[in-house]
């Protein structure tokens, strides 16, 4: 479904990704695990068009994105929640998932449901102004807001950053749901444990090159994820 | 009833730079910059009116939609030529190429019309209400101008909390990455509040000549710079911090011609400016934004 070959990615002069090559297929949960600064949130912000690659190509359901704009790329099915939610936070939650359903026109009763039915907390909160909600509740609606485009494939970028244990349980648990709905998922973690026990299958991303590549049980036993990223 | 005279002029004057600081206002949340050549958008606005109805003979309403029509395409252009370009560049690039683009207007304006000011003929035909045996005059100008602010701040309200580009507007003022994710296409909302600012400002040429009715090339610079006075006044980015702070500036303006100065009309009201920023560094309406990390 999304396929990433060869990409070298630049800051200016700084070579953050350094050829890169993964794909994602229809219906599977894909991890991309590493440390900071490993170039993760780069990859993602590549594929959506908020950054573009120097060389390299990214085809999406077969069309070929590396050079798309950003706000295009929703259309075709492609969703990213990126890191640190950025949610609006002057707008209230009713807002923000009205502009996950921008690309719509307009917002149907059906879709507010159906996120709500996910997120039972935001319906409570539909009237509130975002940047009142707490970090989980915002993490929520960072997601719901991305799923009002039903995509087909959402790229979650730190689901899991900076929220109590119980409310990681609770998102990991959506993701899943998410996953068996239908969505395939292409997720970002520095929780490498939580990502690897979703993952179908993950890759290990260091200065920006892949180092190690397999599926979710397989890295999570090998030794050397073991010792950096499980605490050994 | 002096007073009462001079709080009814300085809210229309005020209305006027209020009119004006919307555009300020909405193009510096929306793209982030100080569009100085909005004051000369004004003037454009102001010759255009006076030329159809002048030259052309037409009724005053033909002359402020042709102004309207003018200064939105006008403003379009400036953005697509002279600021699109500079997207991602830094502010102080864009801010000089702005008072760039200002001489530019000034200077066109001066080839196409010349420098002699022209006599421009209110818009207001019907006379003025006299109250309390002849003692209040409130003007034909001073009512439509006073309308007009309120019927335009009710409508930008309306538009942008209840329509689907209005919230996208929003959106693209907070946060310009996310809602390129949400499929906004920020640069025509960029060009959608130049346009919607522009109109504004073809409004206010008109009844800021109506009001003082000498029009020349550099008819709109200082108006523009009150305006701008304005809308950091009232908190930059903020659109009913922008009706505030303009009739405040108005206000505060006509009662120290009254009552102090004349001459340093200006320079009290900078400092009444200068005072509040000391105080409330976002304006007074501005919102304090917390950079989270």
């Amino acid at each position: 479904m999304l396929k990433i070959e060869d990409i070298h990615v630049y800051y200016g002069a700084i070579h953050a990704i350094k050829g890169v090559s993964f794909e994602v297929g229809e219906g599977e949960i894909v991890a991309l695990i590493g440390a900071n600064g490993a170039g993760k949130s780069t990859i993602l912000k590549t594929v959506s068009g908020l950054m573009h690659p120097r060389s390299g190509k990214i085809s999406f359901c077969g069309q070929d994105i590396a050079h798309a704009e950003a706000y295009k790329l929703l259309r075709t099915g492609l969703a990213h929640v990126p890191e640190g939610r950025r949610i609006f936070l002057q707008m209230t939650v009713q807002e923000n998932l009205e502009m996950g359903a921008y690309i719509n026109k307009e917002v149907s009763q059906k879709d507010l449901e159906m996120v709500f039915n996910y997120f039972p907390r935001l319906k409570e909160r539909r009237k509130q102004i975002a940047g009142t909600l707490s970090g989980g509740e915002q993490q929520m609606l960072a997601m719901s807001r991305a799923l009002m485009s039903h995509p087909k494939l959402m790229m979650l970028d730190e689901p899991s950053m900076g929220l109590a244990p119980i409310l990681v349980d609770q998102i990991f648990d959506i993701i899943k749901e998410l996953h068996k709905a239908g969505t395939t998922i292409l997720l970002v973690e520095q929780n490498a444990r939580k990502a690897l026990q979703v993952a179908d299958r993950a890759y290990v991303l260091e200065t920006g090159s892949i180092t190690l590549a397999g599926t979710g049980a397989e890295l999570a036993s090998s030794d050397a994820v073991k010792k950096a990223y499980l605490g050994g | 009833m002096g007073f009462l005279q001079y709080l009814i002029n300085g809210i229309s004057i005020g209305s006027v730079y209020a009119i004006i600081a919307l555009g300020y206002t909405m193009v510096y949340g929306i793209a982030k910059m100080l569009n100085f050549a909005h004051g000369d958008v004004i003037m454009v606005g102001a010759y255009m009116s006076f030329c159809v109805t002048n030259y052309l003979g037409l009724p005053a309403v033909v002359g402020i939609l042709v102004a309207m029509v003018v200064c939105t395409v006008l403003g379009i252009i400036i953005e697509g030529l002279a600021y699109k370009p500079l997207r991602g560049a830094s502010s102080l690039a864009v801010l000089i190429t702005a008072i760039g683009v200002s001489y530019f207007l000034q200077n066109a304006a001066q080839l196409i019309w010349g420098s002699a000011p022209k006599n421009f003929t209110s818009i207001v035909t019907f006379a003025p209400i006299k109250l309390f045996g002849g003692q209040l005059t409130i003007t034909g100008e001073v009512i439509i101008t006073i309308l007009a602010s309120v019927v335009i701040m009710v409508a930008l309200t309306l538009f942008t909390g209840k329509t689907r580009m209005g919230k996208a507007m929003r959106a693209v003022s907070e946060d310009r990455a996310a809602a390129q994710l949400m499929g906004i296409n920020v640069n025509q909302t960029i060009s959608m509040t130049f346009a919607i600012g522009s109109a504004l400002a073809a409004i206010a040429g008109v009844l800021l000549c109506s009001t003082v009715p000498t029009l020349q090339p550099t008819t709109g610079s200082m108006p523009g710079i009150r305006a701008f006075t304005a809308a950091v006044f009232g908190g930059i980015g903020s659109i009913p911090g922008a009706m505030l702070g303009g009739i405040l500036l108005g206000i505060i303006e006509t009662m120290t011609k009254a009552y102090l100065s004349t001459q340093f009309s200006d320079a009290i009201v900078f400092l009444v400016l200068i005072v509040v920023l000391l105080v409330k560094p976002a304006g007074l309406m501005g919102k304090v934004v917390q950079e989270k990390v």
